[in-house]
This record gives structure tokens, C-alpha cells and sequence, in this order.
């Protein structure tokens, strides 16, 4: 018997998604793991508070013990519409998640075609209008383009979850402009989702002002899950921080941290008084280049 | 005797078989007729007849029918 594992004090303001507050703002998929043990223990280390799951037919040991372990563990429960193409498909699968799982949330995923789980966004717009019309908190998953993620926001998501890269692929953010014209324009959370390899990915997706990331496969599939919940339980909470720490401008040239004044002067004679205390100028930054992530 | 399709596979049923008496079944947990789980545990499934969902407080009163295509789901590990 597992019990649930105190929440540690978190470092970071609380994820607010449709009215409810989280204080982790990673939310995990439950997805690429055989061992529901091993699952088990990197969702404790990630300290998520929410995670995805998928719905299937019922078979004896399948997915009794999943449902039965996220309970257990007090961890939310977010069903998902993955495996859809249609948004006729993603309306059926969510009315069934919102009957088994007793929540009006729902992941909408409706993909175009296998080879890159991509979002059809056609259809992502038609399930997401007639969803929110049946009374469903849609957390849709999309492309990163801002344009759609904008018209998501219009029909009424309650939040937009960008991908970084195609699914499962690990590539990190390949735009990381527009996630953040995204974030830079969104009124409901950004949820980075997909593609997420590696901390300093979730750390980055935290720092283009994403308001949490979602991951599976960079844990579960990697060679120690439990220690990769850990390090983007540890990523996620310091992009948050940074990206509201108000970091330096990005400079082409050095600029020294300690005083030039009061050095030692092996040159001139003794006694030969220095420049006396005084600040070094601050830097100016040279001409308007700046790295990504940094907010002007 | 009723021949139905429970997810996918064809399964026969008593007569007077109602969704709440498929679901206890397929499941192995007794259940009230509110379809609720009788050892007070969530139950964690829904149910679809010809691609409509039942809602759980119509089980007890949904008789299954001949020819009829049942999905019994649950969730499972996924993104």
C-alpha cells in the first residue's frame, strides 16, 4: 500500500486552470511505461497534481488499477480525445471521459494523421465549439500557431496547449517566437504540450511565459524515469521563477562584476592614489539583439 | 438468450439484461442499481450502446437488446 507522499512547499504561485489551483506546474501524461510502479513512483517525484490519461475498452487488470492508483495518490484526473481523427470521434470520447471519470474537463486532441500526430485544426475548432457548447472545460491541444491558438481562446478553451515539437519526438521547441506570441497574447493558461526532451526544454517553455508544461514521454521513456520527473519537477518550478525574475539584458560585450577600482598597480609607485570608489557605469545593451526568451 | 457486440467481440447475455448487470459482469465488482460500485470505490468506466453514451443512472433501467454494439471503457496510461 502506497501512501499518498506530503506535498513539498512549493517554490512557485499557483497554476490556476479553469478555477482550480495546482501547485505543480507540470502536469504528466501517463502514457510509454509498462510498470505501473514505475509510473507510480515518477509522478510522486514530479509532484504533478494532474495528469492525462487515455480511454479504451475495459479489460480485466487494464485500466482498473491505473484509475485506482491515480485516486490513491490524490492526482487529478485530465481524460483525453488521443486516437481521434474526427471531431465527431473526439465528441463521443469526451462525453465518455466526462461519464467515467465524473469531470468536465477534457484534453481535445484530434490529430490528421498518424506519421505526426499532428492537430487537424479544422477539426479541432469544430470539437472545441460544440464541446464548450455541451458544457466541456476544453484544454485543446494545437499547433503553435497563434492565429489558432487565438481562435481556441474565442470559442471559449479554457486553455491553449501549444506543442513544442510533434509528439514523442523530443525535439524541444522548434518556434520557440511563436510560442511565446502565443503566451505574450493569451488571456486563458498556455500549456506547453509535446515534444519536451529534456529540463532545460521544460525550463525554456516556462520562460517564453507558458503557464505549465505538459510531458510524457521525456519521463516515462527515458532511462530513469523517476529521476527525469525529478529534474522537470526541478525545471519547471526555475523557468517559472526565472521567467518572472526579470533577467539582464543579453550583451555582445563583457561587462565585469567586480570594481576596476582599488587594484593593485604593480606599475607605479607607492603611494600613487587610485581612482577612489565609484560604480562602474551599467551596461547599455548594443543595438536591439536579443536572445530568445528574453521578454523586451 | 440476447446476442450483442461487447467491445468489438460478440457476447451473449440472459434475456433481461440490463447495462448495470453487463457492466458488474465485465467489470467483476457488484453494483447497485445506480451503478454504483458496492464496495464504495469509484468506478472509473462509461458505457456507449450504438455509439451513444449511456449516462450511469440509466443503467439500471437499459435493458441490452439484440444486435446491439456495447463499449464498456476505462481509462488507461496515455498522453
Amino acid at each position: 500500500m502506497t501512501h499518498p507522499a506530503p506535498r513539498a512547499a512549493s517554490l512557485v504561485d499557483p497554476l490556476v486552470l479553469d478555477g482550480t489551483e495546482l501547485s505543480s506546474r507540470l502536469i504528466m501524461g501517463t502514457g510509454g511505461l509498462s510498470s505501473l510502479h514505475t509510473l507510480e513512483q515518477a509522478l510522486l517525484a514530479s509532484g504533478t497534481e494532474l495528469t492525462t490519461v487515455a480511454l479504451r475498452r475495459y479489460a480485466p487488470g487494464r485500466g482498473d488499477s491505473l484509475f485506482a492508483m491515480l485516486e490513491r495518490n490524490g492526482i487529478r484526473i485530465l481524460p483525453n480525445t488521443a486516437g481521434c481523427y474526427t471531431a465527431r470521434d473526439a465528441l463521443l470520447t469526451a462525453e465518455l471521459g466526462r461519464e467515467a471519470l465524473e469531470t468536465d474537463w477534457v484534453k481535445l486532441e484530434v490529430i490528421a494523421d498518424e506519421d505526426t500526430l499532428l492537430p487537424d485544426v479544422v477539426e479541432l475548432l469544430d470539437a472545441t465549439e460544440q464541446l464548450v457548447a455541451r458544457g466541456f472545460r476544453v484544454f485543446a491541444y494545437t499547433s503553435d500557431d497563434p492565429a489558432v491558438a487565438r481562435r481556441l481562446e474565442d470559442l471559449g478553451a479554457a486553455a491553449v496547449m501549444p506543442l513544442g515539437a510533434p509528439i514523442g519526438t523530443g525535439l524541444g521547441i522548434l518556434n520557440p517566437h511563436n510560442i511565446e506570441l502565443i503566451t505574450s497574447r493569451a488571456s486563458v493558461p498556455v500549456v506547453l504540450d509535446a515534444g519536451i526532451g529534456t529540463a532545460s526544454e521544460a525550463a525554456l517553455a516556462m520562460e517564453l511565459g507558458c503557464d505549465a508544461v505538459l510531458l510524457a514521454s521525456a519521463v516515462t521513456r527515458a532511462q530513469d524515469p523517476v529521476a527525469m520527473a525529478t529534474a522537470m519537477r526541478h525545471a519547471v518550478a526555475a523557468g517559472r521563477l526565472a521567467a518572472g525574475a526579470g533577467r539582464i539584458p543579453a550583451r555582445r560585450h563583457a561587462l565585469a562584476s567586480s570594481p576596476m577600482a582599488g587594484r593593485i598597480d604593480t606599475d607605479t609607485p607607492a603611494g600613487t592614489p587610485d581612482d577612489g570608489p565609484g560604480a562602474d557605469p551599467a551596461g547599455v545593451p548594443r543595438g536591439d539583439w536579443a536572445p530568445v526568451g528574453q521578454r523586451p | 438468450m440476447t446476442a450483442i457486440t461487447l467491445n468489438g467481440r460478440p457476447h451473449v447475455v440472459g434475456g433481461d439484461t440490463t447495462v448495470v448487470d453487463l457492466v458488474a459482469e465485465t467489470v467483476g465488482r457488484p453494483l447497485g442499481p445506480d451503478g454504483a460500485p458496492l464496495d464504495g470505490r469509484r468506478l472509473g468506466v462509461a458505457v456507449a450502446v450504438d455509439a451513444a453514451v449511456v449516462p450511469r443512472s440509466r443503467w439500471g433501467r437499459t435493458p441490452v437488446a439484440e444486435g446491439q454494439s456495447v463499449e464498456i471503457i476505462t481509462a488507461v496510461q496515455g498522453g
